[in-house]
């Protein structure tokens, strides 16, 4: 007992003479670095606004830049973990070609001849199988590196050319087209999204969600008699989470169906064309949902789960795990498993999106996916990474790309400026961690 | 040796060589319940080879090991903790980017009903495991690469000894500790000694241990010279032992005594 009001009156001390910024940061725990990838994501937005004369913070142009980034956001979730383990994977963007490939070619030529087209089942299998082949791919370029001892760097370099020239294969080079109906309201538009009603459903049960985890987080650090956060920084971020997240549904729910499209759906429903057209809100789109999703699975693995622990204990010091008793090696094969899982499902959401199976389909990708992860902050020597920075990550690169569109620049020089983007990041990012130190 | 009870612990004839290095060669020791046996030697003589190889890190070549006078199967560091051996390893083989308490139960986490970790379990638990061997401690939320070494090496150890367990290797323990934390250290090896479980210690530094230990057992390029009880010899002694190779009268001789004529 002594040692514990002890213990208090150090903190206390410590607290006392800091300036009220950093007290603020400690209390509510907020993570300094997402806040700073925060502040260069609304900093590039504003610039681009500036520049773009008003055109950037639309609810279209940034409803468009969230559907976007929903399949690279997907990926980069999955290379966290790859890069947090000191390995890479080169090889998703043409896994995303493969898997995508196979998607299309099951749903456009094989299932319809035994369902009939259109049927409902057809997307599920499809997406099934899809899931399946990448979690194959993953499963055998993982077990390469991890019983084989060939880095993963060659492994997925090898895999780079060989999933683009397997991907060729399966059609001999043809493209697919068009897509389930139903498959493609995993890639967005006007039919791909929620609608108003079920926006505010689901932003509302987030915000039921964020103040019920950080009750219940108190309750736990209560129940050992842990120290607690101040309850204004209870309080602070529950009001901020569901600022965000109603704001966020305000947005994409204040960006109305293109009007050749309302009038048709007003025709076909037989709803009379109002005098100022007919407002009807996209919503959330289903990618950008998708994405989410996939990121609170990931951040769940991530920070939840044994598998996740092991993954960031072996990036730190692989010699320390393996003397724990991790079974390192398939804790690798898992990792690249779930990668192949994740380009699946960034297939689903590209093809869906493009409603066509191409073979370039996911070039670069790989690039633009490695990029989100670094620049969110995973380290390449190992150990450190969020799977809520990647996200930002990707959204930091697909803003750019956007706002040089609309700003008109061609893309060798987009290229250019990503490529810079992408070295300065790291930069920045090593000058934070020599000073954190 | 006088002791009639069947040792916790019997290593015998290990042997393993890197690549033609014969790390270990033909080293037999032994310990028992509630003992504290020395593994001293120079630098590279063999001994953190021969102790991994006693907590499943590393597989030997030859020779055979008993716990409880029963042959037992170790080929990896799961294995050895099954059979309550747990290690302090010199390079210390902690995760240095999680906490305290994810270190502590790395690879054997608490989980909750649901299959998730229980980390608040396992940091109030941390909590009262490091409060009893390091009473300042405080910083339970930061990766453990932030510690300072003496932190660090709490960590390491407080995780040897949360499992129960019955034999405890700790090598070269308090090489990064101030004379403080290795009194502490100190403490801690009586206690647990009390409560029966069997230590091997290892050190090259006679004077770190003597006081502690039972008995002594000497290595030299991965051979071992001999084994002693510490009330039978001097430190000296000990010391002829480490550096030449030389057995007292009242040593057992191993494979790498000096061949006296
Ligand atoms: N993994 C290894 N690969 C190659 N040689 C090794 C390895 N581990 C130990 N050795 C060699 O074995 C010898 C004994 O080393 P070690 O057991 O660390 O000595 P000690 O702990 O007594 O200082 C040294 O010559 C060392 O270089
Ligand atoms: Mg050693």
């Amino acid at each position: 007992m002594a040692d514990i009001t002890h213990a208090n009156q150090a903190n206390r001390a410590r607290n006392a003479d800091e300036n009220p910024i950093r007290r603020f940061f400690r209390a509510t725990e907020i993570d300094t670095r997402l806040l700073g990838m925060v502040g260069a994501l609304v900093i590039i937005w504003l610039g681009f606004q500036f520049l773009t004369g008003g055109l950037f913070l639309t609810p279209r142009n940034l409803w468009n830049l969230t559907v976007q980034t929903s399949s690279v956001a997907v990926m980069a979730t999955g290379m966290v973990l790859i890069i947090v383990t000191r390995n890479i994977d080169l090889s998703v963007g043409s896994v995303l070609g493969f898997c995508g490939m196979i998607m299309g070619v099951m749903q456009a030529k094989i299932l319809p001849q035994y369902l009939g087209l259109e049927h409902p089942a057809i997307w599920i299998i499809t997406l099934t199988s899809g899931v399946l082949v990448g979690a194959a791919i993953g499963a055998l370029q993982g077990s390469i590196i991890a019983f084989l001892n060939v880095p993963a760097f060659i492994v997925t370099l090898g895999g780079l050319l060989v999933w683009r020239g397997a991907t060729w294969f399966v059609t001999s080079g043809q493209t697919v087209a068009p897509m389930n109906s139903t498959f493609r309201l995993m890639g967005g538009g006007t039919e791909g999204s929620i609608g108003a009603t079920a926006s505010w459903i689901v932003g509302i049960v987030a915000c039921v969600a964020i103040v019920g985890a950080i009750l219940n987080s108190r309750k736990q650090r209560k129940r050992f008699g842990f120290p607690l956060r101040p309850v204004w920084a209870e309080y602070f971020l529950s009001v901020l989470g569901c600022v965000l997240v109603l704001g966020a549904v305000a947005i994409a729910n204040a960006y109305f169906w293109p009007i050749n499209i309302a009038r048709r759906y007003a025709d076909a429903n037989g709803i009379a064309w109002p005098e100022g057209g007919l407002q009807i809100s996209h919503g959330i789109a289903i990618p950008v949902l998708i994405a989410i999703a996939v990121g609170i699975v990931m951040t769940f693995i991530a920070t939840r789960l044994r598998f996740g622990r092991y993954v960031f204990a072996l990036g730190g010091n692989p010699e320390a795990a393996e003397l724990a008793g991790i079974k390192t090696r398939w804790v690798t094969v898992k990792i690249f498993m779930l990668m192949g899982v994740l380009c699946a499902i960034a297939a689903a959401i590209s093809t869906a999106r493009l409603n066509a199976a191409t073979n370039a389909q996911g070039e670069l990708d790989e690039l633009y996916t490695i990029a989100a992860a670094v620049i969110g902050g995973t380290s390449l020597a190992g150990g450190v990474g969020t799977i809520a920075g990647a996200m930002i990550g990707a959204l930091v690169m697909q803003s750019l790309q956007s706002g040089m569109v609309l700003l008109g620049i061609d893309s060798p020089f987009q290229r250019i400026v990503v490529g810079v983007v992408l070295v300065v990041a790291v930069w920045l990012d090593t000058v934070y961690r020599a000073r954190a130190k | 040796m006088s002791d009639q009870r069947t040792p916790l612990v019997e290593m015998k004839n290990i042997s393993i060589s890197f690549g033609g290095i014969h790390a270990v060669d033909n080293a037999s020791i032994d310990l028992h319940p509630g003992e504290v046996v020395a593994l001293l030697g120079h630098n590279g003589a063999g001994k953190s080879t021969l102790i991994k190889i006693l907590s499943g890190a590393y597989r030997r070549d030859a020779g055979e090991i008993l716990i409880n006078g029963e042959p037992a199967e170790i080929n990896n560091p799961r294995d050895a903790k099954k059979y309550g051996i747990e290690t302090i390893y010199q390079t210390l083989a902690v995760a240095d980017n999680v906490d305290a308490a994810a270190n502590l139960y790395l690879g054997r986490e608490l989980r909750t009903p649901w299959g998730t970790l229980d980390d608040v379990a396992m940091e109030a638990k941390a909590r009262e495991v490091m409060g009893r061997l390091n009473p300042n401690f405080q910083r339970f939320k930061e990766p453990v690469k932030a510690l300072s070494g003496g932190q660090r090496q709490s960590v390491a150890i407080a995780r040897a000894i949360l499992f129960d367990a019955r034999i405890l290797i700790m090598d070269e323990p308090t090489a990064a500790l101030g004379p403080q934390e290795t009194a502490q250290v100190g403490e801690l090896i009586k206690q647990l000694k009390k409560e029966g479980i069997g230590i091997f210690l290892i050190s090259h530094d006679i004077h770190d241990v003597f006081d502690l230990a039972d008995r002594v057992s000497v290595m030299k390029n991965g051979q071992v010279v001999g084994h002693a009880r510490t009330e039978d010899v001097t430190k000296d002694e000990v010391l002829g032992m480490i550096i030449l190779g030389k057995c007292p009268p009242k040593a057992i001789p191993g494979p790498g005594a000096m061949q006296t004529a």
